[in-house]
């Protein structure tokens, strides 16, 4: 409806028309007009954070966790470059967030005024699309765009950047309107000649694979859905890259586990030795593939994306198909379905008893012990003590991150929330927290490790204050494990600032934020603690003392191809010593 | 595969593929709005591409469209990928790479202009070779004194780059140059 407002009700107005509930943020002077209207209205409520980033965080760990647009707001100036570390990791990992800053009045800006800093300049690079409104007139068309931008196509990150006298000034609000974006519009159905091809490649393969993404989970359930049936009626084995855990089940009879520097040895096997690879939603990503050179060198690969920009990036395919998964796919069933494809048994039966040889390798294999806690056996004892239960896993980046993505099952989307692409350590416990005020009666849990949770700890002051029950299970080795492990492999073991000293102690500080804390050193304490934890009806801090050398295997050592992966029964003090070539250590 | 490319010291192969960089012209419709151009430049600083020459003015003043036209160098591959990184910006309307649209209808090259004003100082047998020299290339006079001239020239940029270093020994004193323009040849737009 047509009504006169002004800029600060429009905002309100407009995240109104737009459906949207919760808004994370934090207020200052460029924006109070926007806080004046929130605390005069119910419909929507505000989780008061205690760090920009952390609003960031949390509005990704919400958008993750149910697929919708996560809204931020946040003030000009330090308001605005807090948010630039969660908007680049939303950028990353195609994310739709919408983030509406304030600003110093129009007849200010470009006079370095009070807090006020060039957003719309900073944040270009790291957000699909950003405004600068100057005029009311423009407010509400661009208010309602940026949830466009955000949502459509391919995912991402949005700034509406509004100058304090646009919110004061009076205006006609006009609602969302169903009409095409003039510019950007992108394609979503994929070309029936490329997935004609596609189908009739795949039904020619005999060692094919799927090799799946967090595009898989973007598209939404439906794609999901239809990845599992693609994969049932076909039989052939799929994995997933870190961003796609969940799309198809970890229980699923064709899963391999999780591919790429820290995936499963069979994954990858498959990966390098396959004849046809479908590429469904990620992005050859190179913590997957690996050195390009030596990337799956035999096989025809297809490539479902809805990005064109991301087709022929790294790695030439065969057959692009730009599109999205979700509607690829439902073409793929059907053309599969109706054309009565049928793979060669025998060599489907051949191909799936090479890749029981590689998995007999048990490449994901450690050695429990009675004294330590091994963190694979934590993140195992979680998992079987959680699983049956409504569930969503955050994670920090780091050692912990790579072990919970392979001993933490994941039987459905959207219940796997990490920071793949940029690797942000800081943030789980907001994304935790996100998850926590879309699903309140669900169980939210951080696996952190104990360096990364200090990054944004103060985030459990938020929990507290909005009754956020998540738990922060941290795999306490005293370092920054992931960081250690690469001195171990690529510097002599020079332990340069790795160690953590002087941690906190975490249960003292569970409890002065007014949280419960649990810790716990013996295996066989583990158990009941983990009961204890999920029965506190408080944000829980659980430090969990682990082994405090133990690595992350297998890996694909930086600059090594997929075949030539560091299993942990081989990898020995020697092996990891000379693991890397001197060319390889100048990767990342 | 590349056996070359074995003892690389980098996992980013890309431009160890063996494919010759390319000169390419993209012409690019945008919005006209504020920072459109920003958009795009960032995008080839940040991604690494080359702009070897840029040209952007609004050409459909009632819809308020921009074009843009750049001439980039890269392999084939890194040329899609800057038309697809192009493409995706939101004010963008169209991206049409014009050389390989060319190849396409079978023409050598699209059409490209590019226009240059140069001052060039000087008396006696220096200022008259000058004045010679523009009349061989086309070139006007467009403003002088008794000690210089100013002298405007339309063309390819190799004949551009040709009447600039002929003059340099004959006073030149400085160049303002517009960069390419260009269009696809034929009768149909984009």
């Amino acid at each position: 409806m047509k009504r006169e407002m002004t800029g600060a009700e429009m905002v309100l107005q407009a995240l109104k028309d737009q459906g949207v509930k919760h808004v994370f943020g934090y207020p200052g002077g460029a924006v109070l007009p926007i806080y004046d209207e929130i605390i005069q209205q119910d419909e929507i409520d505000h989780i008061l954070v205690r760090h920009e980033q952390g609003a960031g965080h949390a509005a990704e760990g919400y958008a993750r966790s149910t697929g919708k647009p996560g809204v931020v707001l946040v003030t000009s100036g330090p308001g605005a470059t807090n948010m630039v570390t969660a908007l680049t990791d939303a950028m990353l990992d195609s994310i739709p967030l919408v983030c509406i800053t304030g600003q110093v009045p129009t007849h200010l800006i470009g006079s370095d005024a009070f807090q006020e800093c060039d957003t719309v300049g900073i944040t270009r690079p790291c957000t699909k699309h950003n405004w600068l409104v100057k005029r009311i007139e423009d407010l509400p068309r661009i208010l309602h765009e940026a949830f466009y931008v955000a949502t459509a196509g391919r995912p991402g990150p949005v700034v509406v950047d509004i100058p304090k006298d646009i919110q004061f000034a009076t205006g006609t609000y006009e609602p969302p309107k169903n009409i095409a974006h003039k510019s950007y519009r992108p394609r979503v159905k994929g070309d029936m000649d490329a997935i004609r091809h596609a189908i009739e490649l795949i039904a020619r393969a005999k060692k094919p694979i799927l090799y799946t993404g967090g595009g898989v989970i973007n598209s939404g359930p439906a794609a999901c859905q239809l990845l599992r049936e693609f994969a049932q009626i076909t039989g052939i084995p799929v994995t997933s890259t870190l961003m796609g855990l969940g799309a198809y089940p970890a229980s699923g009879e064709n899963w391999l586990g999780m591919l790429g520097m820290h995936g499963t040895y069979e994954a990858n096997m498959a990966m390098h030795d396959c004849d046809v690879m479908v590429n469904i939603g990620a992005r050859f990503d190179d913590r997957i593939t690996g050195r390009l050179d030596a990337f799956s060198p035999n096989s025809l690969k297809v490539h479902i994306d809805i990005d064109p920009s991301s087709i022929n990036k790294t790695v030439q395919v065969d057959i692009p198909i730009v599109g999205d998964v979700g509607h690829v796919l439902e073409d793929m069933v059907r053309l599969w379905r109706t054309g009565s494809h049928g793979l060669d048994a025998g060599a489907l039966k051949g191909w799936w008893e090479q890749i029981d040889r590689w998995r007999s390798r048990n490449s994901l294999a450690y050695r429990p012990t009675d004294d330590v806690i091994m963190p694979q056996y934590a993140i195992q004892r979680l998992y079987e003590l959680t699983k049956g239960r409504e569930t969503y896993v955050s994670t920090e980046v780091g050692q912990h991150q790579m072990w919970a993505a392979q001993f933490y099952g994941f039987e459905a989307p959207n219940r796997w929330l990490t920071s793949g692409g940029l690797g942000t350590m800081g943030y789980g416990l907001p994304a935790a927290i996100g998850a926590q005020v879309a699903h309140p009666d669900a169980l939210c849990i951080d696996i952190a490790g104990d360096a990364s949770i200090l990054m944004n700890i103060q985030e459990m002051s938020t929990a507290v204050q909005f009754g956020l029950p998540v738990k922060v299970f941290i795999l306490n080795n005293q370092y920054m494990g992931m960081v250690r492990q690469w001195q171990q492999l690529l510097h002599g073991n020079r332990l340069s600032n790795s160690y953590m000293d002087s941690l906190p102690d975490f249960v003292k500080l569970a409890e002065a934020y007014g949280g419960h804390g649990i810790r716990v050193d013996k295996p066989k304490d583990l158990d009941g603690a983990i009961e204890e934890m999920i029965a506190s009806p408080k944000p829980v801090i659980f430090d969990c003392r682990v082994a405090s050398l133990a690595n992350c295997f297998p890996m694909i050592p930086s600059g090594k191809a997929h075949n030539e992966m560091l299993l942990p029964d081989e990898a020995n003090d020697e092996a990891v010593a000379n693991a890397i070539s001197s060319e390889g250590k100048a990767l990342v | 595969m590349n056996a070359q490319n074995l003892n690389a010291p980098s996992a980013y192969f890309m431009a160890d593929i063996e494919q010759p960089a390319e000169s390419h012209t993209l012409s690019v419709l945008v919005d006209n709005e504020p920072g459109v151009l920003a958009r795009v430049i960032g995008l080839f600083s940040g991604r690494g591409y080359n702009i070897d020459s840029l040209t952007v003015s609004e050409t459909e003043h009632e819809k308020h469209l921009s074009r843009i036209t750049i001439v980039t160098t890269g392999t084939p591959m890194v040329i899609e990928q800057i038309h697809h990184q192009l493409d995706r910006l939101v004010p963008v309307h169209k991206v049409t790479n014009l050389t390989v649209d060319a190849r396409r209808r079978n023409f050598e090259k699209p059409l490209e202009r590019e226009l240059a004003l140069i001052k060039v100082a000087g008396v006696g047998e220096k200022r008259l070779e000058a004045l010679r020299l523009a009349d061989a290339f086309r070139a006007t006079v467009i403003d002088a004194t008794a000690e210089h001239f100013v002298f405007e020239i339309t063309g390819r940029t190799n004949k551009v780059e040709q009447f600039i270093a002929i003059l340099k020994p004959l006073g030149l004193v400085e160049v303002s140059r517009s960069g390419v323009a260009a269009l696809q040849r034929g009768p149909d737009g984009f």
